[in-house]
């Protein structure tokens, strides 16, 4: 189901775990089935809530992964230390249990094929995740809008999605991946090996020229510093759109 | 009622018994941080505290001057409205006591004010007689920005949005009047004996 | 970890947003009564580790929305904004 509907209030609802799948050590994707899930936009995200026997709630959002087109709603979470909802999500959680949650949510930090590109995606690390579920939908909707990832991890075996971001990138009309390594790389690394910066962005991103349409979305401080980034290269600020994920997104 | 998630439990310390638990709290082992604006960082050679009356400033202390003051070591237990409590956290300040002494004054409550736009109200009674500090030290070092370094209020018998980080002065006052959460439908006063979060609890 | 990570934005409370309008809110524009900008909800900063909810003017920090609750009644205060536009953005 491609568009969501416009939506009355948002309720909380129950999805039951159907697939978990460990994407690399510390990151879980959990795979839902939600009934009457109204459908999603790329971007958006759910907020999820957790209950204690003796009433205790801690409440935290997630990007949606999967795209619109897929029946079963993803979100991908990454384990954090100290992080009580993401240590029960990524540790406890099995299949069959069930999740409370409420969504879609969001509007500002969505892309759909039809609003056209060029598109260039910023990622940091688990701000990835919004951005796949656009690059899913990408796919599903058989886009060959010009598209460029470029995709921040402390390591190659902390890429999430690395081998489907592969397929995706090899396809005809794929979008082209650019990751960068920040903390260490495999023997025989040939490409960044340093946070994002402007200089990098220069190299890679779109020309500001063409009018890209921007999703940077990760940590404050890597959302930050990338939009000032693209700023300088002539970006205009309302063009890039952020999504800061907190340090307690566990 | 919310369903239940079989095997969470949250972050709370273990569970016991205990006294010193003011009701609906929990105990964490953390220190968790939590804002209602962006960090602000004043230069030390730019801060000052002051004690100002609804006409002027009466007394207004650098950095320097502020640390020659005598100050002492305290161990308290703290209590924030969102339900966690922190026992025998130590610091380091000056007493509220100290900073008023010489201050002729008919005050009855104070206007606490920080760096940005964040206040907080008390009554003068409840930071007289060692009961109340400017912290300018955690756990044995500086106080950390994020904790609201170099200095904050420290008033541990109330909730902790009372303690205002990155204080710069407070205002005596004639009255009360409700500072940032107050003004948002938090407590006047906020003892968390009582239970006191909301306004009208 | 640094305060600055404290800053999120607008997206961070779209879900306490729904909770007031049945609009989808991240994409209403908002102005700011300090500086007189107008952003998106979505690109102002957000602070959520709080007593409340605070929405900030990204260009002069001045408190846009102030979110509270109290048990199950969620109150929405307007300290520093002006107005609030849904629907598609004009070009005033």
């Amino acid at each position: 189901m491609a568009r969501a509907a416009v939506r009355g209030r948002l309720n909380w609802t129950l999805g039951e775990v159907v697939e978990l799948i460990d994407e690399t050590p510390r990151v879980r994707s959990i795979v839902l089935d939600v009934p009457d899930w109204p459908g999603h936009r790329a971007g958006q995200h759910v907020d999820l809530r957790l209950t204690a026997e003796d009433g205790y709630q801690a409440q935290r959002s997630y990007s949606i992964a999967s795209s619109p087109e897929d029946a079963r709603l993803t979100i991908t979470v990454e384990g954090l230390p100290d992080g009580e909802v993401s240590e029960y999500l990524v540790g406890e959680l099995r299949r069959g249990d069930k999740l409370e949650l409420r969504g879609p949510i969001g509007g500002f930090f969505v892309w759909e094929a039809v609003s056209g590109g060029p598109l260039l995606l910023v990622s940091g690390g688990s701000g990835i995740v919004p951005l796949m579920s656009m690059l899913r939908h990408r796919e599903a909707a058989d886009a060959t809008i010009p598209t460029k990832l470029v995709s921040s991890s402390r390591s190659w075996d902390e890429v999430i999605y690395r081998d489907e971001l592969e397929r995706l990138a090899a396809a005809a009309n794929g979008p082209e991946v650019i990751h960068t390594l920040t903390r260490s790389q495999p023997p025989g690394w040939t490409g960044y090996a340093r946070r994002v910066d402007g200089a990098m962005l220069a190299e890679v991103a779109w020309a500001a020229s063409s009018m890209p349409m921007t999703f940077v979305c990760g940590p404050t401080s890597f959302v930050e510093s990338v939009a000032a980034a693209l700023v300088l290269l002539g970006y205009p600020a309302t063009s890039v759109k952020t999504e800061r994920f907190g340090p307690t997104g566990g | 009622m919310a369903y239940i998630s079989r095997g969470f439990r949250g972050k709370r310390a273990k569970e016991r018994e205990d006294a010193r638990l003011p009701p609906g709290q929990y105990l964490v082992d953390g220190f968790p941080v939590l804002s209602a604006g962006p960090t602000p960082h004043t230069p030390l050679d730019e801060w000052t505290f002051s004690v100002d009356d609804e006409a002027a400033t009466l007394k207004t202390w650098s950095w320097e001057q502020f640390r020659a003051l005598p100050s002492e070591e305290i161990r308290v237990d703290i209590s924030c409205v969102t339900k966690w409590t922190k026992l025998d956290t130590a610091w380091e300040g000056v007493a509220i006591d100290t900073l008023l002494e010489g201050v002729e004054h008919r005050a009855t409550h104070l206007m606490a004010f920080s760096d940005g736009d964040y206040t907080t109200n008390l009554p003068v009674e409840d930071v007289l007689d060692g009961k109340a500090w400017v912290a300018f030290a955690y756990d044995g070092q500086p106080l950390e920005a994020e904790h609201g370094g170099p200095a904050r209020l420290l008033v541990p018998h109330l909730y902790f949005w009372k303690s205002a980080k990155w204080v710069r002065g407070f205002r005596l006052m004639d009255h009360d009047e409700p500072g940032f959460w107050e003004s948002y439908g938090y407590h006047i006063y906020g003892d968390p004996w009582r239970e006191q979060r909301y306004a009208g609890d | 970890m640094e305060g600055e990570e404290l800053r999120l934005d607008g997206n961070a409370i779209a879900g306490a947003l729904g909770e007031v309008f049945v609009e989808e809110m991240t994409s209403a524009r908002i102005a700011c009564e300090g500086c007189g900008s107008v952003e998106s909800v979505g690109a102002e900063h957000a602070y959520v580790q709080a007593p409340g909810i605070v929405l900030r003017c990204t260009h002069c920090d001045s408190a846009l929305l102030v979110m509270t609750r109290t048990g199950s009644r969620m109150r929405i205060w307007f300290p520093r904004s002006r107005w609030l536009e849904t629907g598609e953005p004009g070009n005033d």
